[in-house]
């Protein structure tokens, strides 16, 4: 089979796992729903796998897929079309990789459930926004996909939709996106028009054959950005994040790890010769980066809802995300984001588990001692919790640790905040592991009763998520320990922006290196002698704090800002228009305008009202006017 | 003659239907309206995009007077014609279920109202055109007035005199052109085009057509018939009027304003695109807050029609190509919407978004369709609304990146107004008047699955209708386009 067939197929596997799956729902059985969306998943990864072969193989770098127009004017032409590059195999296998295992948790976490199939169709088509925001070969495309991840989201979010709290969350998540969508939106049309084109190929070789101007390049990159923003959870808009845990726990681990809000890095990646082209940008990424990854990591210290602080985390950790690229270190970035997606997918599939074993408890103060129980789940989060911390030899050690380098070289005061960051990271993954899997249990006698290791369909992903957490750092292996950089070098084709990749003198790599294992070790530290030494458990919500952890715990009440600042004055306005001034004010005017007309009317009506004294007078009158008016004239 | 017949079958039809009596009225309108469409898809397949104006007809009228009965298809009136004998069909479809005070006269009114609507775009004379753009609302004020809500003699009055006074200004334009036309004068509209006219009478004869259109769209500020007339009509004459007769507004636009007074196209349009922008967020500002399903409706379609306009008064390539394909696309994601609230309020009594909620568990056919409805309605890429507001949104851009940003808001805040309906009425527990919701009926099924299969269709392969109107928009803007 062609190519073309089988490219494809990657992403139209899971769309028809989606349709199969949801017309068919409540009439196909749960296994045979599982079965079909399972293996679209899977399928689709055994051909991202056969593609990366391929290609690398044959020593292709791209290959551009025509299916057909899309939307053509005399003045626009969009196809709908395939860009396969290092960059897309590399997305590719993780978002199915990665996907494909929560595909498989998903068949045990959900077994009980009523929407079964429905949510297996649902994980399908966000699959298939994902593979086609990854495999577009021109912005709309990937704005198709972009979209498309975020209608998913919604629905999955969501999914139970009897509650009214989650279905905010859902809305939320979907609202606070297209926010960001219509920043993309206006990137795409001023690409357009400075490019001629939205094609991936055109318009970076235009941009980089001749600049047309930085002023453009640096609204082209902020418009896209904007995008970014919204999709990847950054400040401001990341407050739809935290929320988005409505949703079934697998759905957190999509969201959070293989799809969604990684597209906001891919599209920087994918479109780093025009960031590059806009230094400015790139330095308000960094800062935005900077400040989010400070931000989640803090309100992350405080929280007590195992899949929150997970959240926070998620936010903080695309926070170093967008501080690499903003250094211009797209492949830390990218490296970064399959760590990521690796150890925390296996956080939240680890955190469905435990919430799975304690009967649908979310709160950490009433777990404790979890580890002899729930072995499997123990050993796995306590290995996804290192690569988080970025304590040596795990997978988050290095791709993070050379975040922190590049960061350093670009300027040593943002490195040092990203430091303070990492501390803070090490510090709430402990807390949060001491507190769930050490100790003594605090929940109830029935949840103690029915405490249980979760099934093989759940803990299998786990234990494949653990091996590659643990040891996905290899696929870019520094230089100083003898690695060779195989991403590093494999991305090369696609980074035609990455001009400045700095290269430290291996005295002050080691010293970086040490300054931030020591600082993660030393957070664990203080976490294990608070939460294991101390025994210290959170206190209730009904303790009075102090008004600094009030307002962290509270999360420094951002939401409640944007309620007050944006929704309910937006809000109002729609009361006043509907109520006020589309009634009294615009109507008001056309029904002054009709009364008027019925006023005059009812005047002019005594004119024929057949009144014969009436008629005598009114022409008496009108001639004693005509005649003055001849005397006169 | 094809463009005749699409006019003239309908008529008869309308007549024969009243004439045979209550008892088949149903079936004989749903005939009528399959055989129009038949009739439309042949023309489809006749039609030439290349070809200029097709299936003519014409006989004199007043020939002293230049006058001729004409009628006739193009690149701009083919997506307008096709959308009024596809949608038909679903309109009829739509009161099966229901048992009607006489139902000759129903049927037959829905069959003249398609019949006279299409006539004004087939219309080639502009005084034919007059007389369809005033004679479609007869039926439609009929029957709004006789099988409409508890105030539809209040809204229906007022839209009533709206729309006749507006007109009052086109026919003024009509008989100013006219006497402007060399010789022994012509009513054309073709020949209207041909005129060469000073700035000032431009500026007056754009007045005349803006409110005139402007108030049958309608744009901002004079849409205030409008939310009343949509929720005091019967479903059937709100579908009428959102999904066909609107569009004789935006078609006034592109065949009247923008290629007979280009220079006030260019010098004042900028007044009439920020008219229409404004409409865009205030009309989903008001949508927002609504508590009234169909009200909330009326607003949203309000502001989706401001944005076609905005992006007609741009008069580019982008901008009139979206707005033709937007046309289509709105008319067929209304009809679908307004006839999911419909089921719902017949099912529970109530329009109230307070007293609804949780059907989607109970109702899985109508969840799905009204998820595909509303995801065409917010333009979800892939959807058949994405399409048209890309393409008019990019116009605006184009124009005036501020614009473009105001016009953009429409992405967001349809996400509020429309995800807020589809919660209160589908999602949470069940609202108190919510009780042993029945799915979609068969018949119910026949007009929501197609709608959402076209919204789809339409959003992924949309080329061959852009195509049919490509070479018009380009010989429009080729032809009349003044710059700016």
């Amino acid at each position: 089979m062609s190519v073309k067939i089988l490219a494809s197929l990657i992403p139209l596997l899971p769309f028809l796992g989606f349709i199969i799956n949801g017309l068919g729902f409540r009439t196909i059985g749960k296994s045979l729903a599982a079965t079909i969306g399972v293996s679209a998943s899977v399928l689709s990864f055994g051909l991202s796998v056969w593609l990366f072969a391929a290609m690398t193989g044959s020593g292709v770098t791209t290959q551009e897929i025509h299916l057909f127009n899309w939307i053509t004017t005399e003045n626009t032409n969009i196809s709908f079309s395939f860009l396969i590059d290092h960059l897309t195999l590399l997305f590719l296998l993780v978002v199915t990789g990665v996907g494909s295992l929560i595909h498989l948790y998903s068949a045990g976490y959900m077994h009980d459930d009523e929407g079964f199939g429905k949510f297996f169709s649902f994980l399908n088509l966000f699959l298939a926004a994902m593979l086609l925001l990854v495999m577009g070969n021109n912005f709309l495309v990937m704005f198709i996909g972009w979209e498309g991840v975020g209608l998913c989201s919604y629905l999955l979010i969501g999914f139970w939709n009897k509650n009214t709290a989650y279905n905010n969350a859902a809305r939320k998540a979907f609202v606070m996106n297209r926010i960001g969508d219509l920043g993309f939106l206006l990137g795409i049309f001023l690409i357009y028009i400075t490019f001629h084109s939205i094609d991936y190929n055109t318009v970076f070789s235009q941009a980089l054959a001749g600049s047309p101007g930085e002023g453009v390049m640096v609204a082209i990159t902020l418009l896209l950005f904007v995008g970014a923003i919204g999709k990847s959870a950054q400040v401001p808009l990341y407050t739809w994040l935290p929320d988005a845990m409505a949703g079934p726990t697998p759905v957190s681990a999509l969201i959070h790890a293989a799809t969604m809000v990684t597209a906001g890095i891919y599209m920087v990646i994918r479109a780093n010769v025009l960031f590059s082209l806009a230094p400015f940008t790139l330095e308000f990424i960094g800062i935005v980066g900077l400040v989010t990854a400070l931000l989640g990591a803090s309100i992350g210290l405080l929280q007590n809802d195992i899949k929150k602080v997970l959240a926070y985390s998620t936010v903080s950790q695309l926070g170093y995300m967008f501080l690499a690229l903003g250094v211009g270190a797209f492949t830390s970035s990218y490296f970064h984001v399959m760590t990521h997606a690796f150890f925390k997918a296996l956080l939240f599939l680890g955190a469905g588990s435990v919430i799975h074993g304690m009967s649908g408890e979310q709160d950490i103060r009433f777990m404790g001692g979890l580890k002899s129980k729930m072995p499997i789940t123990f050993i796995t989060f306590l290995i996804a919790t290192i690569a988080i911390a970025g304590i040596p030899p795990f997978s988050g050690f290095f791709s993070k640790d050379e975040i922190l380098a590049q960061v350093f070289v670009h300027s040593p005061v943002m490195w040092g905040l990203a430091v303070v960051g990492s501390l803070m990271t090490s510090f709430y993954m402990f807390r949060l592991l001491f507190l769930t899997f050490f100790g003594t249990f605090r929940g109830t006698h029935q949840q103690a009763h029915h405490l249980h290791e979760s099934p093989l369909s759940m803990t299998l992903p786990l234990l494949v998520l653990a091996v590659l957490s643990a040891a996905g750092g290899l696929i870019n292996f520094p230089q100083l320990f003898g690695g060779g950089q195989w991403l590093a070098h494999f991305l090369a084709p696609v980074l035609g922006g990455e001009a400045h990749v700095a290269h430290l003198d291996h005295s002050t790599e080691w010293m970086l290196m040490g300054i931030s294992t020591v600082g993660a070790l030393a957070s664990m530290g203080v976490a294990y002698s608070l939460y294991i030494s101390k025994k210290q458990v959170p206190a209730s919500d009904a303790v009075e704090k102090g008004m600094l952890s009030r307002l962290v715990y509270n999360k420094y009440y951002v939401d409640e800002i944007y309620d007050t600042l944006i929704v309910k004055p937006l809000s109002s306005l729609g009361s006043l228009i509907s109520e006020f001034i589309d009634t009294y004010l615009v109507d008001g005017i056309v029904q002054l305008a009709g009364g008027l007309t019925i006023w005059v009317g009812r005047q002019m009506r005594y004119l024929q009202a057949g009144n014969t004294g009436f008629y005598v007078f009114s022409m008496v009158l009108g001639i004693l006017i005509i005649l003055t008016f001849n005397l006169l004239f | 003659m094809n463009a005749l017949y699409l006019t003239l079958i309908p008529i008869i039809g309308a007549f024969v239907i009243y004439m045979a009596g209550s008892k088949n009225a149903k079936y004989l309108a749903l005939f009528f309206s399959l055989a129009i469409l038949g009739f439309g898809l042949s023309t489809l397949l006749s039609f030439n995009p290349e070809g200029g104006l097709q299936g003519v007809w014409s006989m004199p009228w007043l020939p002293k007077a230049g006058l001729y009965l004409a009628f006739g298809i193009d690149g701009i009136s083919i997506l307008p014609i096709l959308l009024a004998t596809l949608i038909t069909p679903f309109i009829v479809i739509t009161t099966f279920d229901k048992k009607l005070y006489r139902e000759e006269l129903f049927y037959a009114l829905i069959i003249l109202a398609q019949g006279l609507m299409i006539g004004s775009f087939t219309a080639l004379d502009s005084f034919l055109f007059y007389f369809f753009f005033e004679a479609s609302l007869v039926p439609v004020i009929f029957i709004s007035a006789i099988w409409g809500g508890a105030n539809r003699i209040k809204a229906t009055l007022k839209f009533f005199i709206y729309t006749v006074f507006g007109s009052l200004f086109m026919l003024f334009a009509l008989i100013f052109l006219y006497g402007e036309t060399p010789g022994a004068h012509s009513g054309l509209i073709a020949d209207f085009h041909k005129l060469e006219l000073s700035s000032t009478v431009q500026a007056v004869l754009f007045a005349c057509f803006f409110i005139a259109f402007a108030i049958k769209t309608p744009v901002f500020p004079f849409h205030t018939w409008q939310p009343d007339a949509y929720t005091e009509a019967p479903a059937t004459g709100t579908m009428l009027m959102s999904g066909i007769m609107l569009k004789m507004g935006l078609y006034g636009f592109i065949r009247f304003l923008l290629p007979i007074t280009p220079l006030a196209v260019s010098e004042y349009g900028h007044i009439a695109i920020i008219l229409a922008v404004t409409g865009i967020i205030y009309g989903s500002l008001a949508a927002v807050r609504q508590g009234h399903a169909k009200r909330l409706l009326a607003y949203s379609s309000f502001a989706h029609v401001g944005l076609i306009a905005a992006g007609i008064l741009v008069f580019s390539k982008d901008g009139l190509s979206g707005s033709l394909f937007h046309m289509f696309s709105h008319g067929i994601n209304v009809v679908g919407l307004f006839f999911v609230v419909e089921i719902i309020a017949s099912r529970t009594g109530t329009f109230e978004l307070d007293k609804l909620g949780g059907i989607t568990s109970q109702a899985r056919w109508l969840s799905i369709t009204f998820v595909v409805l509303m995801l065409g309605s917010v333009a979800l890429p892939l959807t058949n609304g994405f399409v048209g507001e890309f393409l008019l949104l990019f116009g605006l851009y184009q124009y005036n990146p501020l614009i473009g940003f105001f016009a953009g808001t429409t992405i967001i805040l349809g996400a509020v107004y429309m995800l807020r309906l589809f919660q209160k009425t589908m999602l949470g527990n069940a609202g108190s008047h919510v009780k042993n919701f029945a799915d979609l009926s068969a018949t119910e099924k026949w007009v929501l699955i197609p709608l959402a299969i076209l919204v789809v269709t339409l959003g992924v392969y949309p080329e061959p209708l852009m195509k049919l109107t490509e070479p018009a928009v380009k010989q429009l803007i080729e032809t009349h386009y003044l710059g700016r």
